[in-house]
Order: C-alpha cells, then sequence, then structure tokens
C-alpha cells in the first residue's frame, strides 16, 4: 500500500515532505472528492500522503504588533468564531458560505489556498486582507504575498519539500472587510462570482481601498483602477463607482453555472453591492 | 491497525489510513447507519460528529478519526434520542437515507444552541440534502425537538385509522439508522461487481484478451456481453427490449456498461479502465432532439429508422377553426432540461445464485415483479426461477422502476456460480440511469371573449436518450394532460419520443406532465393578460370539474376538485397580489411576484390494465398479516395501505403485520409509480379486508356493523346483540382472503378518445418570489399549495408528499440541470437545500373518488406539477420576463431582463428599505 505519513511534529513533517514528496493533507475536502471524482470514471488515485492533522502549532489565530497569523490547518468554523476585528468580517463571512457546516468544520484556509481554484471563496479576502503565504521546508521559511504564490488556474508556487505554515495579515488600523456571494442556492454552493473589499477610512474618506474579484479568471485578481477611484470618496459614493472597464484584469468564462457575459455584468452588481454595504 | 472510538466504544480495525471514515465504519465495523450518498461531501448522508462537532465521514481519512471521539447515528444519547421521536412524530423521515445525517447534524445544532430559531436550524442542516421532504418536517422535528414538544404517539382505534394522521409504520428502523439499504447488507464472501463504462455517447469498440487482462489485474472474472447465458437485451416495453445488460461492440451513451469487474473490493477498485483492451473507435454524437431529426442522422436503432421511437395523439374538435374565430392567442416555444432523480441512495445489492438456474436478488427498486421479468430474460430462466426481495429504498422518484444492478449482477453471480454485490458510485449513477425526459414544445392556446378556453394544440418532442425506458409512457401520458385541467373543447396534441446520443430518460414524478404544463400554464397567463383577466379568475373560470369532458371523451364523473381548490387559495392569492402591489410601488430592484399554476394527474397507467393483488392472513396462532406487494420508497405506502387494510377489516392499525414486496411471499401488487399505490394497491387491499372481514362475519353470523377484536388467538365479534368469540386456534386453516383491483379503464383510439384513467389528481398552487433584477436571483418565499386527495387517508404523509413535490419542483424551475459528462455530481448538478425552500402552507380538499379505498386516490406526483409553471409565473409578475426555458439560473433570466445595462439611478442598492 502506498505510505500514509502521520507526523506529529512540524520537524518531522518536513522532513516526510523533503524526502517523499508526499501530498499535504488538512481536511480533506478537497482531495477525497478528487479521489471520488477520478475513481468514477476508472482513474484510481492513491498518492502518498503528508497528513498535517496531527502536527502542532498549524493551527489558530495569534495576534502580534505585526498583525495576525493564520496558522495553516486553521478551519472555516474556527475563523467564523474567532473573535477578530472588522478587518477580517469578510473572511468571516466566507468562511461561513464555504459548503455547509461540515465542510466549514473540516476545511482549511491553507487547502483552499494551495487547491488554488479560481472560485476558491478564502482567496479573494486573502488578495483584499494583503495577506502573506507563510512557508517552510526542512531547511527554512519564506513568504510570498498571496498574489505572487496563486500562479495560475490551480496553480501555485508550492515548491518540492514546502508546506504552507500559515498566513500572514497585516495590520491595517480602523479597516474593515466585506464578502458578497453569488451562487445558484443557499447552501453548498460554488460561486458563480464574489467579491471582497478592504477598506480603510480616514475621518470620513476612503484612504485605502483592496477589492478582489474571484470565479471570474483563471485566478481571483485585484482591481487596481477600481481601488484608485474610490480613493477620496465618501462611503456613500462608492457604489456608484464600479464600472465594466475597472474588470480589465479579469476574463470570465462560461461553464455550466453561468455564461461569461453574465459573469461579468454580476461581478459589477457585486462589487457596488459590496461598497454598498461599506456605507451601511 | 487503526484504533478507533466510535460511540465510546474502542475498536481495531484494518483500513487504508486514506480510506474515508464512512467506508471503515460501514465495511470494517459493520455500522452501516452512516449512510454514502455520493463520498465527496455533496450530500451529508454520512455526517458524523468528530469532537462533537458535524463533519461528512466521507471526507475524514480514517487515521484523522484516530484518537478522535466519533459519534454515529448508533450511539445512545437522550437528547438524540428525543431528536428519533420527533423525526419520527412530523413525518421528517420519508424514504430515511438522509435521516442518520439529519440526525447527527441536529445533533451538533442542539448540543450548541439548545434553543435554536428557524434559521439556525438551516444553517446545521444546509449542508445535508435530503431529495424526499422537503425539508419542512425535519426542521419542525428539530425544533420540536429542542423545545421538547414532541407530539404524541396516536393511539387509533378499530375503524379510525383512515384519516389519522399516524407517523409511518416503518419509521422507527429509520430514525434508529437500523434500516437496511441496498448497499448496507451482502452475503458474506460476495464478489465485488464494479461496471466499467464507456466515456463515449456513441462509439463502437473491439475488446482485446479478456482472459489475459484478468489474470493480470488478479480478477476473479471480467464479464462482457458474451457471457450473458439469456437475452443480452432489457427494456420497460414489453415488446421492446432494446438496451443490453453489456453493450456488444457499439455504445450508445456516455455511460452505458461495457464490461463487468468481478473480485475483491480493492482488485476491482484498483483497476485502471485505461489499461483494459478496449479499442475505441468514437462516432459523432447525436446530442438533443435536433441532431437526431436531422436531415441524414445516423440510425441509433434498426426499429427507428428516423430515430423516432414512438409517436403520440390526441385530437378532439377543429382546432384550426377554433384558433381562426377566438378573441385571444397564444402561442409559445418551451424548453426544459434532463433533470435527474437525486435520490441519496445510489442503486446497490446483491445476488445469490441458487441450484437448478434460481437467483435471489436483493436491490432498492421501485418494481419488483418487473425486476424479476427482466432478471430471468436476462439469466434465461423461467421467471419463477428469479426471487426478488427489495431493500428500503432510499428513494427512487420514478428513477428506480428501471433495472439498474439486478440483471449486471444476476449475470455475474451465474457465471461465477458465487454471491455478488455491487454498489454505484454517484456519478455512475447519475451518468447511467434514467432522467426526466428534456421538451421541446410548441404550444398554442386560445379564448373566447369571455376568457373562455376554445382550443390548445401541442406539439411535444422529448429526448428520450440511447433507450426507450419510459419514452412511450411519456409519449402517450402528455397529448392526455397538455390541455391542463381545464374545459377545452378543441384540442389537438402531438409527441414524439427521439431516440439521441444522451442519456436514457424514463420515468420521473409526472412522466413529462410537468414539462408540458410549464408551457400550458404560461399560456394560460398569456390569454389571462391579452383579456385583461386576473389569472386565478382565468383559470377558475375554465377549471374542469364534475360532469365536464375531457379532451380525451372522457366524463369526470366524480372526484374532480380544482374548482375547490381554487376556491381554497382565492383569499391568499389576493392576500399576495396586494402585497406584491405594495412592495413593489417603492422597491425596483427587488421585486416580488405572485404566480399560479392548475394541474390534473390521472392515477395509474394510461389506458393500460396496471392490477394490484393483496392478501391478507389471520393466521390461528392469532397474527395478522397483509402481504403487501408495493414497495415504499417512502412515500408511505407500506403506512397508507396498513391504514386502509385495518379500517376494511375493522381491527386497530397496531394489530397488523406486513411482508412486503418479496416476489416469493407477496402477491403482485404492481409497480411504485404514476401515484398509483394508495389508489390501486389500496383500494386491492381494502377489497382484500373486506373478503377477510365478510368470512369473519360469516363464520360468527353477525352483521355488518359487528365489531371485531383481536387478543392473541381469540377473536370476539360483537353484533348489537350477540357477542361472539372464535378460537382461531381451532380452526381447520387459517383465514386468508385475496383481492385484485384493476381500474378501469378504456384503450384510447387513433385519435386519443378513450378513458385513460379511471381517476385523476387535481392540484392548484400559488407562489411567492423575490427576484433580485440585478443579479437575476430567484427566491421562492411563499407556496400554498390546494389539492384534491380524494380523501386524505393520512395527512401527515400527504403533508409530506407535497412538501417534496414543491422541492423538487422549486429544482425543476430554478436550477437542475443534467448534462452528460458536465453536471454528473451532487456537487455541479444541483438540488435544493434547506435553504431554498419556501414557506407552504396547505389546503387538503376531499372530493372522494367512488372507485378509490375510502374514496382515496393518488398524491405523490401531482404536487410536483404545479410548482414550476407557477413560480415562472411569479417571476414573470415580478420582471414582466416570460421565461420559456428551465432551470431559470440566473443567466438566463439576466439575458432577459436586459443583462448589461447599469442599474438605473437611483441606485437600487442604496433604495431606501431595500
Ligand atoms: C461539499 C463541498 C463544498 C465546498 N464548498 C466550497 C465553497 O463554497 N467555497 C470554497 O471556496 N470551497 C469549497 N469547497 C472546497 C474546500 O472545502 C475548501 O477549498 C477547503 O478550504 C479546502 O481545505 P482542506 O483542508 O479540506 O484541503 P485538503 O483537501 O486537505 O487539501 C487541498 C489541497 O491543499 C493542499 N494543502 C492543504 N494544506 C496544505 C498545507 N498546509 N501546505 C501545503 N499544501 C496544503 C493539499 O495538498 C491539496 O492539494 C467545498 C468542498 C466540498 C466538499
Ligand atoms: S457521502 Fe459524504 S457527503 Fe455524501
Ligand atoms: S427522506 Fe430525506 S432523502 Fe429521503
Amino acid at each position: 500500500m502506498t505510505a500514509y505519513h502521520r507526523p506529529r511534529t512540524l520537524h518531522d513533517a518536513l522532513a516526510i515532505r523533503a524526502a517523499t514528496g508526499a501530498l499535504p493533507l488538512a481536511g480533506g475536502t478537497d482531495i477525497h472528492p478528487l479521489r471520488t471524482a477520478r475513481a468514477a470514471w476508472g482513474d484510481p488515485w492513491r498518492p502518498e500522503i503528508l497528513d498535517l492533522s496531527a502536527v502542532p502549532g498549524l493551527d489558530g489565530i495569534e495576534e502580534s504588533a505585526e498583525g495576525w497569523r493564520i496558522g495553516a490547518r486553521t478551519t472555516w468554523t474556527t475563523i467564523a468564531e474567532a473573535p477578530l476585528p472588522p478587518l477580517f468580517d469578510g473572511l468571516r463571512a466566507a468562511a461561513r458560505e464555504i459548503g455547509g457546516r461540515q465542510v466549514q468544520n473540516r476545511g482549511t484556509i491553507a487547502g483552499n489556498l494551495v487547491t488554488a481554484s479560481p472560485a476558491g471563496d478564502g482567496i479573494p479576502n486573502l488578495l483584499a486582507l494583503d495577506a502573506e503565504v507563510e512557508l517552510a521546508t526542512a531547511t527554512g521559511t519564506r513568504r510570498l504575498p498571496v498574489g505572487a504564490f496563486l500562479t495560475g488556474y490551480r496553480a501555485t508556487a508550492l515548491a518540492a519539500g514546502e508546506i504552507v505554515t500559515a498566513l500572514r495579515v497585516p495590520r491595517c488600523d480602523g479597516a474593515r472587510g466585506r464578502f458578497a456571494k453569488l451562487g445558484a442556492r443557499r447552501y453548498l454552493v460554488i460561486s458563480i462570482a464574489m467579491a471582497a473589499g478592504v477598506i480603510r477610512m480616514e475621518g470620513d474618506r476612503i484612504a485605502e481601498a483592496r477589492i478582489a474579484v474571484g470565479a471570474c479568471s483563471p485566478v481571483a485578481r485585484r482591481l487596481p483602477t477600481l481601488e484608485e477611484a474610490l480613493i477620496g470618496l465618501h462611503p456613500s459614493e462608492m457604489p456608484r463607482v464600479p464600472q465594466p472597464a475597472h474588470l480589465a484584469p479579469l476574463a470570465p468564462i462560461g461553464d455550466v453555472r453561468a455564461t461569461a457575459a453574465y459573469r461579468a455584468d454580476a461581478a459589477v452588481v457585486l462589487l457596488r453591492d459590496l461598497l454598498a454595504g461599506f456605507a451601511r | 491497525m487503526i484504533a478507533l472510538t466510535i460511540n465510546g466504544t474502542r475498536h481495531e480495525v484494518a483500513a487504508d489510513p486514506l480510506a474515508p471514515l464512512s467506508d471503515t465504519l460501514r465495511e470494517g465495523l459493520g455500522l452501516t447507519g452512516t449512510k454514502e450518498g455520493c463520498n465527496a461531501g455533496d450530500c451529508g448522508a454520512c455526517t458524523v460528529l468528530m469532537e462533537g462537532a458535524q463533519v461528512c465521514a466521507c471526507l475524514i481519512s480514517t487515521a484523522q478519526a484516530e484518537g478522535a471521539e466519533i459519534t454515529t447515528v448508533e450511539a445512545q444519547d437522550p437528547l438524540l434520542g428525543r431528536l428519533r421521536q420527533a423525526f419520527l412524530a412530523r413525518g421528517a423521515a420519508q424514504c430515511g437515507i438522509c435521516t442518520p445525517g439529519m440526525l447527527m447534524a441536529s445533533l451538533d445544532l442542539l448540543r450548541r444552541n439548545a434553543a435554536p430559531d428557524r434559521a439556525a436550524v438551516e444553517d446545521a442542516l444546509g449542508g445535508v440534502l435530503c431529495r424526499c421532504t422537503g425539508y419542512q418536517q425535519i426542521i419542525e422535528a428539530v425544533l420540536d425537538a429542542a423545545r421538547g414538544d414532541i407530539a404524541a404517539p396516536i393511539a387509533t382505534e378499530a375503524g379510525a385509522a383512515v384519516g389519522a394522521p399516524l407517523p409511518r409504520v416503518d419509521g422507527a428502523a429509520k430514525v434508529a439508522g437500523t434500516e437496511r439499504y441496498g448497499a448496507d447488507a451482502a452475503p458474506d464472501g460476495a464478489l465485488w461487481l464494479r461496471a466499467v463504462r464507456s466515456p463515449h455517447a456513441h462509439a463502437r469498440f473491439t475488446l482485446g484478451d479478456l482472459d489475459a487482462a484478468r489474470d493480470r489485474l488478479g480478477l476473479a472474472a471480467i464479464l462482457s456481453a458474451r457471457d450473458v447465458p439469456g437475452r443480452n437485451a432489457f427494456g420497460i416495453m414489453p415488446d421492446l427490449k432494446d438496451q443490453p445488460v453489456f453493450a456488444d461492440g457499439y455504445v450508445r451513451y456516455r455511460g452505458e456498461a461495457v464490461l463487468g469487474l468481478l473480485g475483491t473490493r480493492d482488485a476491482v477498485a484498483a483497476v485502471r479502465d485505461a489499461e483494459l483492451p478496449i479499442a475505441w473507435d468514437p462516432q459523432p454524437a447525436l446530442h438533443g432532439v435536433a441532431a437526431a431529426l436531422a436531415e441524414g442522422a445516423p440510425r441509433l436503432h434498426d426499429h427507428a429508422p428516423d430515430n423516432v421511437l414512438v409517436r403520440g395523439h390526441l385530437r378532439t374538435g377543429d382546432v384550426d377553426a377554433a384558433f381562426a374565430t377566438a378573441t385571444a392567442r397564444a402561442e409559445g416555444n418551451f424548453r426544459t432540461a434532463f433533470v435527474e432523480h437525486a435520490y441519496i441512495e445510489p442503486e446497490a445489492g446483491f445476488a445469490i445464485p441458487g441450484a437448478g438456474g434460481a437467483m435471489t436478488i436483493a436491490a432498492c427498486t421501485q418494481a419488483p415483479v418487473m425486476d424479476r421479468e427482466e432478471a430471468a430474460r436476462v439469466l434465461g430462466v423461467p421467471d419463477e426461477a428469479v426471487r426478488i426481495i427489495p431493500t428500503a429504498c432510499g428513494g427512487g422518484f420514478g428513477g428506480k422502476l428501471d433495472v439498474s444492478v439486478q440483471p449486471l449482477l444476476a449475470v455475474a453471480a451465474r457465471v461465477t456460480n458465487r454471491p455478488v454485490r455491487m454498489t454505484y458510485a454517484r456519478t455512475e449513477s447519475m451518468a447511467s440511469s434514467t432522467k426526466r425526459h428534456p421538451a421541446t414544445l410548441h404550444a398554442r392556446m386560445a379564448a373566447d371573449a369571455q376568457g373562455r378556453f376554445t382550443a390548445f394544440a401541442l406539439e411535444g418532442d422529448f429526448n428520450t436518450g440511447a433507450y426507450a425506458s419510459w419514452g412511450p409512457t411519456v409519449a402517450n401520458r402528455v397529448p392526455v394532460h397538455a390541455s391542463g385541467p381545464y374545459r377545452v373543447p378543441n384540442v389537438w396534441n402531438r409527441t414524439r419520443a427521439v431516440y439521441t446520443n444522451d442519456t436514457p430518460a424514463g420515468a420521473f414524478r409526472g412522466f413529462g406532465v410537468p414539462q408540458a404544463a410549464i408551457a400550458t400554464e404560461a399560456l394560460v397567463d398569456d390569454l389571462a393578460e391579452a383579456l385583461g383577466m386576473d389569472r386565478w379568475e382565468i383559470r377558475r373560470r375554465n377549471a374542469i370539474g364534475k360532469g365536464d369532458i375531457t379532451p380525451s371523451g372522457q366524463v369526470l364523473h366524480a372526484s374532480a376538485g380544482l374548482p375547490e381548490c381554487l376556491d381554497a387559495l382565492k383569499p391568499e392569492w389576493d392576500a399576495m397580489l396586494a402585497r406584491v402591489a405594495a412592495h413593489n410601488a417603492t422597491q425596483r430592484r427587488h421585486r416580488l411576484g405572485a404566480g399560479i399554476a392548475c394541474m390534473w394527474y390521472g392515477c395509474g397507467n394510461t389506458a393500460l390494465s396496471n392490477p394490484s393483488t393483496m392478501r391478507i392472513t389471520l393466521a390461528r396462532d392469532g397474527t395478522l398479516t397483509l402481504f403487501n406487494g408495493a414497495v415504499d420508497i417512502g412515500q408511505g405506502s407500506t403506512t397508507v395501505i396498513a391504514q386502509i387494510a385495518a379500517d376494511a377489516l375493522g381491527l386497530p392499525i397496531d394489530a397488523l403485520r406486513q411482508v412486503i414486496g418479496d416476489t416469493a411471499l407477496t402477491p403482485d401488487a404492481g409497480k411504485t409509480s404514476a401515484s398509483r399505490q394508495t389508489f390501486v394497491s389500496g383500494r386491492a387491499a381494502q377489497d382484500a379486508a373486506r373478503a377477510l372481514r365478510a368470512r369473519i362475519l360469516a363464520l360468527a353470523n353477525a352483521g355488518e356493523a359487528a365489531r371485531l377484536a383481536l387478543d392473541g388467538a381469540r377473536l370476539t365479534i360483537a353484533d348489537t346483540h350477540t357477542t361472539r368469540v372464535i378460537d382461531l386456534a381451532a380452526l381447520d386453516a387459517d383465514l386468508t382472503a385475496e383481492a385484485r383491483y384493476d381500474p378501469p379503464t378504456v384503450a384510447l383510439d387513433a385519435d386519443g378518445q378513450g378513458i385513460p384513467y379511471a381517476t385523476y389528481g387535481f392540484a392548484a398552487q400559488i407562489a411567492l418570489v423575490r427576484v433580485d433584477t440585478a443579479l437575476a436571483t430567484v427566491k421562492v418565499e411563499e407556496i400554498v399549495a390546494a389539492q384534491d386527495v380524494g380523501r386524505a387517508v393520512n395527512p401527515l404523509l400527504i403533508a409530506g408528499q407535497i412538501h417534496g413535490g414543491i422541492a423538487q419542483g422549486l429544482g425543476l424551475a430554478l436550477m437542475e440541470e443534467f448534462i452528460p459528462g458536465r453536471t454528473e455530481n451532487l456537487h455541479d448538478y444541483l438540488i435544493p437545500t434547506a435553504g431554498d425552500m419556501p414557506r407552504i402552507r396547505i389546503h387538503l380538499v376531499e372530493d372522494p373518488e367512488p372507485e378509490g379505498p375510502f374514496g382515496a386516490k393518488g398524491v405523490g406526483e401531482p404536487a410536483l406539477v404545479p410548482t414550476a409553471p407557477a413560480i415562472l409565473s411569479a417571476i414573470r409578475h415580478a420582471t414582466g420576463v416570460r421565461m420559456t426555458e428551465v432551470p431559470v439560473l440566473p443567466h438566463r433570466l439576466h439575458e432577459r431582463i436586459g443583462g448589461g445595462e447599469p442599474p438605473p439611478n437611483p441606485l437600487p442598492s442604496l433604495a431606501p428599505g431595500d
């Protein structure tokens, strides 16, 4: 039988990862369905597994002067229920809308990121939070901005021998986050499109805006021209700003969930709704 | 060995550490209360608690459960006990396959939150799919359990069962998690069978050396067409067995079985299909009816040169003349998609070979006697050699009328002479099993100046996929029903069932009528609009009723309660319209809309004999047994038929035990389809029980009104003046009575004239929707249903059928679209979740059917039919857009609302009160 490793220390985990290249497994909510999908058409898949679930120190949220460190294995339920500041309101809203409660209890933030699905609900939030990925190998650690870590459709910069140990979110005092998801049913639904944003005010004016859209391009994208256009506005003025031209970084496609044209239109509406939410 | 702690008990189990916990629980530890509906996190049937939190056991690697506390439905726990009771009392378990998952998700919730509100319950249950109940009774049950407010079991006296909202008699095992479905049991040492299926929609193929492959792969056998001992053919129609068990060099759809791999579970699972000696020669595929009917399209079956399987036809009056003189005319083209049954239990079962050609097959099914015929033909043995023992059925909705695993198991068990078991994977189930026919409809309708309908015409093409299955039934049922439950003097309906290279379409709750109703009800709205009439008013004016003549020329002598259904809805309709008007006066983006639709549905087969036979025995030891061949697929026939039999006999229902649907033990009660079990089998049970009562009364020389009481083997017969006691033990033989009932019908002539059904169900529904016009999303907020059920034998179960029908109708309208190769799992194929359901209110109309038992008639299918058209009517009311294609996915509605336009100023998202 192909090996299944379940190390009890990070050191062992990294050593196994380096020596065998075994596939990291966290909540398994992406890996198990993938196995099932492949088996259904006679393509059984039993990779060598590096189960991270018994490695201490990979879960939970810590706050420091620099910001927050969200352990790789932190589940969506933990994020939804953590006492986090309004900066995280978008990420927490996403946490409540990923799958159903069962998936939220198991699925992890790093698993969502490494799967790098265009429809991963965590990803636009991490982009809007300016999060960095903390990566470790047996020989050291490095950090990469989430935008640089995601290299393409279901592709990342995760190197051989590497695992994600945490997501790092820098402080952004007074900022608030929001998230808007669009799906064809209430629960257990993959996004047709979604938008995430973080807004920081100075006085009654927008001082900083970080806006990202998911499921409308191979990788979720920030929208720099929209972000610039928001600076200096009063919050009540924000909803009228998003225009189709702001979506230039996106490349919506048509699939079973929606047409490309709808995605493009819906993204603008979601952005307006998202920004209207900040004004409330 | 992996050590697991399940419900407080430590177990050591050998398993691949990556194997899903659900699999280890079921196959490793025999804890089959935890169900598997998808193995992908999509259905929640496998929900267990891990460290007290609900998780999908199919997403947990067994190794991850080591050291954790796992709680399954088998647990003993006071709170869980309360939930079980509440589920039973509320009718929250229909087929019961989702029940273990629902119970565990509820337990997780109530431990976190002892007093949840409705929204919290929906949140907690959002990850568990139920295809039967529409979630209402489940949510109520959880709220009841939280409040500790659980209805006490109803004790019914003799003669009081019919009409009582009794919990289902087979419910205890469902809430305990001990019910045995197709995949829950198998003989020791059974070989596993896995079908290798075509990845191509249309292809020729040749097979290489299978024996060598078998040896190389360590399998017990590799089966192909050449191994089928009898005829390599099955199919629903008596004279058209067009589907092979194993394709013979040629496949007509993606998902068709080509080979059967037999061996240990691990061995068959480890085989890569690409390594098998199959040389494929893909052919251009005919997807959709237009391709199959196109000039020069290849012929898919020799018996259908133009790819038309069958035509249906009904004609009465002079449609052309009526259209020419009408005041208002409406016309439209409509399209519906393939719809998947999405029963949460994938097909499963096992077969045990016997001596002398005998074969026993246990599997989930809706039609044991038909399964027997199919298996016998494939084996080349007489029907009597095959015994079908239905397992509990985790949902059917028409999809388990056709055989699935049965012929494959039969062949495999015969060839190897060993017991064999098989469980379809979710994707295999979806790719290979039948679907609702996609319909392409062109319909016209006309009315006079008073809004009276004068003419209706429909041309409909139904994509029957690669094989006939129930295509002829659909093609024949639709012409009879298509003009709707209205008086229409001039009707001309023509249908075709067309072969394509798509997944076979078969029977699905309503047999084509739901598709046709989408067209008809839209035209009714058109006519109302053209004439400036209210949509309720035009329906009420035309509603067919007692004494009216159907387009088949049938006079409705009795039990035609559509006018009463509409009257029951009128106050709520008016209130809904007022609410919509008030809301929309101030809201531009989020628009409300009210919609309405009606339906009728003939119970039983269309102008074909469909008898049921029931036997009831009062044995000398005092046991009273109903030999009931009707399989209960969750809809409740076991309970309803027992209520009927008990009251007809005059003994309390608790005295009755049942033997259900074993072809060796029960007489033929036909299929569980066409809303016929309450009506047809119920009537046979009533007649049998009455005959037994007559024998008892004769023995006691007692009058009709005598009261019976059974105490052990002492049967007391109390007449007005005398009381007699019969010592059953002293009789020479058990007392037995049998009765057969075949609903009276008259064959249809070339113009579809005759008496196709002995009785019809009628219903009307109104729907309130909220449309976000910017995103073009639709939320159904409210549905009020009125349904004429003849007699409500069990109002609790009827409510469950109506809720479930509405849920499926909502799915049909808004989200369900099976696309072969693309939405073959419950991740991409969406069915409603607990959060998608509206509030539902029900008015039952009881216009008794003289043919039916205690006046009852069918309930199951009718509830689904009006839902989708009522929702479409409401969307139109909200947006002005007349949708002619379902499902109304957001992008489809958006396109019609005028996509791309920025929302008008002032920005609607900022509108006050939004
Ligand atoms: C029914 C269902 C519904 C879902 N709905 C949604 C949804 O609405 N929105 C959404 O975004 N997602 C959804 N998902 C997907 C999934 O739940 C999430 O992406 C989840 O966050 C994945 O986390 P995991 O720990 O379960 O990942 P796993 O399956 O354990 O792993 C996923 C990938 O990440 C890698 N990985 C995991 N941890 C690490 C690590 N520390 N270092 C390096 N690599 C790592 C794995 O090797 C693998 O490639 C759904 C899944 C299911 C089954
Ligand atoms: S079997 Fe686990 S979610 Fe369906
Ligand atoms: S009762 Fe829920 S799926 Fe049947």
